[in-house]
């Protein structure tokens, strides 16, 4: 996918004065967090937090001995019967599904949400091999139909209306005038069901690999993942290195609070682990079971001080948590991953430079920390992204000498005393409105009130006036 | 901010811990933390302005500030921002060490819960929760728990008191819009919470609800924590 994240601040200004957009993600958002609470703390608070806490050190601990981990993962599901591919970029992913395809003469294919053919583009890649390809999550469909691109890692249409999702399915597939939800939800099943049994190949993304009995574990609620790693005589499976954990226990942890805060499940309705291709005498299942091993970029950030940002288990609740996704929706973020993890790690994946604005869309509250479910210190990482663009010079002029300035003024005593003294004064300069890099303020806000005299002066005159303690 | 902003703010907190028989200095060569220039990743502005604040406090024994977010970065930032300085790190542990806000220092250091003093008037009051107070310091029941115990006063419960008001210092500089549409929402929150006024911990926060409020012509409805404090220990007096 392309990247457009530098125009976060005009795609964000878009997005507030979309009332059909702000009216949905506020709504999806919402109800989102709302049902993570409940969920996660169904069983009291220390539990939730307990379950939490455990999840964040599996995580971490996977992550440590990462590389064992991928080796023992492709050993073992080799000796499945599952192939195992290895892409370092998005190119060579889309490169090997393409020999696939090749290989076993596919022409149609159907999909189940995956964030890394995002990544990816590997949609663009299929069809401009004349290979059709279909999105089989509702959401995704519906992205899909309307040629856009997902606005949420959980929920792709998230920033859509109900009316206009219904618009879209009258126009692009042909439904038959409905306002009920179940009416619309049957037809796209009903459509989706012909293509299911027609396709040749399968893609998949990944949940979690599970190293010490090479599975592939996928969680989903729509069985349209079932349907699509089952039904077509090829299944192929695009997931991210750092998906790869130690354990059948270390699963049990991890997928109970990947529903809990993703969806405010206890537990999704479907939970898939795969363990390779048809068996002799089995009646079903895939011929072929591939699973690609996407780097793209994941082992510069695992060797750099932002590995803890690939714990992410791609959950979503730091986008509903967030009060500025909450306004922005996701398209602002111009890249696969929006929210609070996006600015993380868009401009990680995809260069400092070319992502500048997305660590700053943030007021740093701290809450995507604290509704994470591997509990990664996202604040503390924007921080430290904002650190490494002043360094590399990607910070604005005006930013540069306003923040020089102002550090001197701060350095010393004198000039502070001065500042405080005559900023009273000053203030009858500033009419309603502020200038230069301040105007925005005053658009939604008064200037601030500078007092007559400051703490400085007050303490002061408070110590001359008595020889006791002010 | 409560040098130039509210001083009077400065002012409640002394007399509080006067009232207290807490003896107080200020040591006038104290600026600013260096918060801002941090907060959007110029490291080296926030170091040589911190390095004033650990000079203007290197004779004191404990720290007291009116604000959460100034307490958190002393705290939690000052000894990462020192790792490479072997003269100032210990100095800047020190720091880290001895600073506290206000009511954490009231409730959790000292102990005392209970100023026996009221307010003039009834009052139902509302909290916000400054983001970094809470999550970084962990602070959501010293407040409380104060004011709780003042007399005439009902303490009203909201679900919008731990949601950013937008501010987020220069975020609300360089992304004006998005924050100002936060902004609202909290606006729009309080208006329907059912309190006489909001209490906060951090002038920050106090400022961004209020002048939000003043730009719509509606009188401020957020106070600080400390300034309610002194109200009430002057009306005992």
């Amino acid at each position: 996918m392309k990247i457009n994240s530098k125009n976060f601040i005009p795609a964000a200004q878009v997005a507030i004065h979309d009332p059909d957009l702000q009216k949905a993600v506020s709504t999806g958002t919402h109800s989102g967090f709302t049902k993570r609470q409940a969920a996660m703390f169904a069983d009291g608070h220390e539990h939730g937090e307990a379950m939490r806490q455990q999840a964040a050190t599996i995580k971490r601990y996977s992550l440590s001995i990462l590389p064992e981990l991928l080796e023992q993962a492709e050993e073992n599901m080799q000796a499945n019967g599952i192939k195992v591919l290895w892409a370092v970029d998005a190119e060579e992913a889309n490169q090997h599904v393409l020999e696939i395809a090749r290989e076993h003469h596919v022409q149609s294919v159907v999909k189940s949400k995956s964030m890394v053919t995002e990544e990816t583009g590997l949609n663009h890649t299929l069809e401009a091999a004349e290979i059709k390809v279909l999105e089989t999550d509702l959401g995704e469909y519906i992205v899909q139909l309307g040629e856009e691109t997902p606005s949420h890692i959980v929920v792709p249409v998230v920033h859509k209306t109900k009316a206009s999702i219904k618009k879209l399915l009258i126009e692009k597939a042909g439904m038959p005038p409905t306002d009920d939800t179940e009416e619309m939800a049957k037809f796209a099943r009903e459509t989706l069901r012909s293509r299911f049994l027609d396709a040749d190949m399968g893609i998949s993304g990944g949940n979690f690999i599970i190293a010490e009995t090479g599975s592939l574990c996928l969680v989903s609620n729509e069985g349209n993942a079932r349907l699509v790693t089952s039904i077509p005589r090829i299944h192929v499976a695009l997931v991210g290195i750092e998906k790869v954990i130690r354990s059948v226990e270390d699963y049990a942890t991890l997928t109970q609070v990947l529903p809990r805060s993703a969806t405010g499940q206890i537990m999704t309705v479907y939970t898939h682990i795969i363990n390779g291709p048809r068996l002799a005498g089995e009646t079903d299942g895939p011929e072929h079971v591939y699973v690609i091993l996407v780097d793209n970029g994941r082992s510069e950030i695992y060797t750099s001080d932002y590995c803890e940002a690939l714990a992410c288990i791609r959950c979503g609740a730091c986008l509903n948590a967030c009060p500025v996704y909450q306004i922005t929706g996701g398209h602002a973020y111009g890249w696969v991953y929006p929210g609070p993890i996006g600015a993380v790690v868009t401009p990680l994946l995809k260069g400092l430079e070319n992502a500048s604005p997305l660590p700053y869309a943030s007021s740093l509250c701290g809450i995507c920390k604290e509704v994470c479910p591997v509990d990664i210190d996202i604040p503390r990482m924007l921080l430290d992204v904002r650190r490494d663009l002043v360094k590399m010079g990607e910070s604005d002029l005006i930013w540069d000498i306003s923040i020089k300035l102002w550090a001197q003024g701060m350095r010393s005593e004198r000039i502070f005393t001065m500042l405080g003294q005559t900023a009273s004064l000053g203030q009858n300069l500033i009419s309603k409105k502020l200038a230069g890099p301040l105007s925005g303020w005053t658009d939604y806000r008064s200037p601030p009130i500078f007092a007559q005299k400051s703490f400085h002066q007050l303490w002061k005159e408070r110590r001359g006036k008595s020889n006791e303690q002010p | 901010m409560v040098d130039m902003l509210y001083p009077y703010t400065g002012m409640s907190a002394v007399e509080v811990l006067r009232y207290l028989d807490i003896p107080v200095d200020f040591p006038a060569g104290q600026t600013c933390c260096g918060q801002p220039a941090f907060n959007v990743g110029y490291h080296h502005e926030a170091r040589e302005v911190a390095k004033q604040l650990i000079k203007a406090f290197e004779n004191s024994a404990l720290i007291v500030t009116p604000s959460g977010s100034c307490a958190a970065i002393i705290r939690h930032e000052y000894p990462k921002l020192f790792a490479n300085d072997p003269v100032l790190l210990a100095e800047a542990e020190r720091l880290a060490s001895i600073t506290w806000e206000i009511t954490e220092y009231l409730v959790d250091g000292l102990g005392i819960t209970d100023l026996q003093s009221a307010l003039k008037e009834p009052a139902k009051i509302a909290f916000q929760d400054a983001c970094h107070g809470l999550r970084t310091l962990g602070l959501k029941q010293a407040g409380r728990t104060l004011i709780g115990n003042l007399e005439n006063v009902t303490i009203i419960d909201w679900d919008q008191s731990e949601i950013c008001c937008g501010f987020g210092g220069l975020f609300s500089v360089k992304m004006p819009d998005v924050s100002g549409a936060m902004l609202q929402k909290k606006l729009d929150n309080i208006a329907q919470c059912g309190a006489d006024f909001i209490l906060i911990g951090d002038v920050s926060c106090l400022t961004h609800i209020n002048s939000g409020f003043k730009k719509q012509g509606k009188p401020p409805a957020v106070r600080h924590i400390v300034d309610v404090l002194a109200e009430s220990i002057r009306s005992q007096i």
